[in-house]
């Protein structure tokens, strides 16, 4: 292996992807890094029994139309030079938020979300209407006199506690890294990817954005090594000079962009004690079930694309009690089969897929018996949780179950790296990527643009930052 | 070469990294932003395809001498004729 490059880039998820896109376009001799053998990251799929699963991708958020100005979306193809057909984007059909007595379905029309909440919440809707508005303007990244408590902003606009908490869960769950409450300007991007953008998927998944990202790094002469994960970041005056990989080999670099999370970059720097950033990790990890069957979800009776649910009486957001392994009360229920794929087009078999909030220290702690005996308890208990909440099934779920599977924070934590299985990441973002080292920077999750999207948009707004623009 | 040469040269690059725009009708002494939905990451793409396909470096203090065609045809004519 070559042993300089001009830029390293730590991990093989949508940002380093996406990072290594725009360097390689620049003509910059670029490799990326990646410890395990697939790319993808936190968005990855696996095989099981000749069975593709994807993990991560219940929906791609930002949708919109090809040609729609100015969106996360249409700058990202823009600046990948990648074509918005070869996403196969196929738009979600219909989602809501569950909540006791309240239910409001959205899809990727807002005007359906903003009718729901007017019948439900009739003296909610001008107040509402005045936060939409003021999301929809807000620079994200510049709030000024608006307070950076989203909790505190959204309560300006919207008294009935029901109504706030039904329009954080949804905002929440797909990536919020802080418990009980988030930043505003953050708030205000996923409302935006979630309500006024939408939902979509390509048919094969996660897959289909991967392949288009490693096809589009290779043709452009980037290189990308598997297995080849990074023990040490080594420093010389305040400059990252080399990566140690865990065979030993070294690879210095004119600029080092890592992927690995703020804390666990940090970690990997051989002038920073074993405990850096302490006070900066991730709390929030999840457990997933995945279901599979010999039927389509609409032969059940269920045409939801996407459920965010909560059956206690107020939303809890936070991490699971010591004692606990997952809270069951809240969580996010999605049938991919759910999509408008097009005459012709679906996938072979039914999909449930059922997200809750996980314990990831409790899981860690149960020895192999226990552990498996325990994703059988909490499988049943999830699946017992979802039927509750979902339209009587039509046909006997027992009797066209063909595979499942179910993975958590322990599952998390090993194909990441992500301490504490932090599927969002350390709390505390880094928004200009920059660490305590001059040329060593931070994208993707961390640096705190969130889903597949906004993980791509990190990867190459840094590129672009400190690389191609020399910092 | 000629400005008009430099200003085609220009379109053609602005085709290739933006090819939902619309560069049929431009108006050479309008901003291009003003035209079309380009931001600074699209410049920054423009900077970077005059470099690889001409060789031609922009310094990051001249990007707002590339604000129009007109000012890009004055500003980078001399450029592609030193070479």
């Amino acid at each position: 292996m070559k042993q300089h490059y001009e830029t390293v880039i730590i991990g093989a998820g949508m940002a380093g992807l996406a990072a290594g896109i725009r360097l390689a376009l620049a003509g910059k001799e670029v490799i990326i890094l990646e410890r395990h053998n697939a790319s993808g990251g936190l968005n990855s799929f696996y095989s099981q029994d000749g069975r593709k699963f994807d993990v991560g991708l219940h929906a791609m958020t930002n949708y919109v139309p090809k040609g729609t100005k100015g969106t996360p979306l249409t700058k990202l193809l823009r600046q990948l030079r990648i074509p918005y057909e070869a996403l196969d984007l196929c738009p979600q059909n219909s989602s809501r938020i569950h909540f006791p007595g309240c239910q409001l379905r959205f899809n990727n029309d807002f005007a359906l979300f903003e009718s729901e909440i007017a019948a439900a919440f009739p003296k909610q809707i001008d107040g509402f209407r005045a936060l939409a508005e003021e999301v929809r303007t807000l620079d994200a990244f510049n709030l000024g006199a608006i307070p950076s408590s989203a909790r505190a902003a959204v309560q300006r606009h919207i008294t009935d506690p029901l109504l706030e908490d039904m329009l954080f869960c949804p905002v929440m769950y797909y990536g919020s890294a802080q418990e009980h409450d988030m930043d505003y300007g953050q708030f205000a991007i996923m409302f935006r990817s979630l309500f006024f953008e939408g939902f979509a998927r390509p048919l094969d998944g996660v897959r289909v954005i991967i392949k288009l990202l490693q096809d589009k790094y290779r043709s452009l002469g980037g290189v990308r090594k598997m297995k080849c994960g990074i023990r040490q970041i080594q420093s010389q005056d305040g400059k990252a000079s080399a990566v140690v990989l865990d065979n030993g080999s070294v690879i210095t670099a004119d600029t080092i962009l890592s992927t690995a999370g703020a804390v666990e970059t940090a970690r990997l720097c051989t002038d920073q004690p074993a405990d850096a950033g302490a006070d900066n990790i991730g709390q929030l990890s999840f457990t997933e079930t995945i279901t599979v069957f010999d039927k389509q979800p609409a032969d059940f009776g269920w045409d939801d694309t996407i459920i965010f649910f909560n059956t206690a009486e107020r939303f809890r957001y936070a991490r699971v009690e010591p004692d606990r392994l997952v809270d069951p009360t809240s969580g996010v229920i999605c049938f991919p089969n759910n999509y408008q794929y097009g005459e012709g087009r679906q996938l072979e078999e039914g999909f449930l897929r059922v997200t809750a909030m996980a314990n990831h220290d409790a899981w860690c702690a149960l020895d192999e018996d226990t552990y498996r005996a325990q994703k059988t308890h909490w499988y049943d208990k999830l699946q017992q949780v979802t039927l509750g909440l979902l339209p009587e099934a039509k046909l006997k779920l027992d009797t066209h179950r063909i595979a499942s599977d179910m993975f958590t924070p322990r599952t998390v934590r090993k194909y990441t790296g992500h301490l504490n299985g932090a599927i969002y990441g350390a709390p505390g973002k880094i928004k200009d990527g920059r660490t305590h080292l001059d040329n060593l920077f931070l994208a993707g999750t961390d640096q705190g643009f969130l889903g597949i999207v906004g993980a791509m948009l990190s990867g190459i707004s840094m590129a672009n930052l400190h690389v191609l623009q020399g910092g | 070469m000629t400005e008009d040469q430099v200003k085609q040269i220009v379109i053609d690059i602005i085709n290739e990294i933006a090819p939902d725009e619309d560069t049929t009708d431009l108006k050479p002494e309008v901003n291009l932003r003003d035209q079309m939905d380009l931001d600074s990451m699209d410049f920054l793409d423009i900077v970077m395809e005059l470099r690889k396909q001409h060789g031609i470096e922009v310094p990051e203090e001249d990007y707002p001498q590339l604000a129009s065609l007109d000012s890009c045809g004055a500003y980078l004519t001399p450029m592609f004729n030193a070479k």
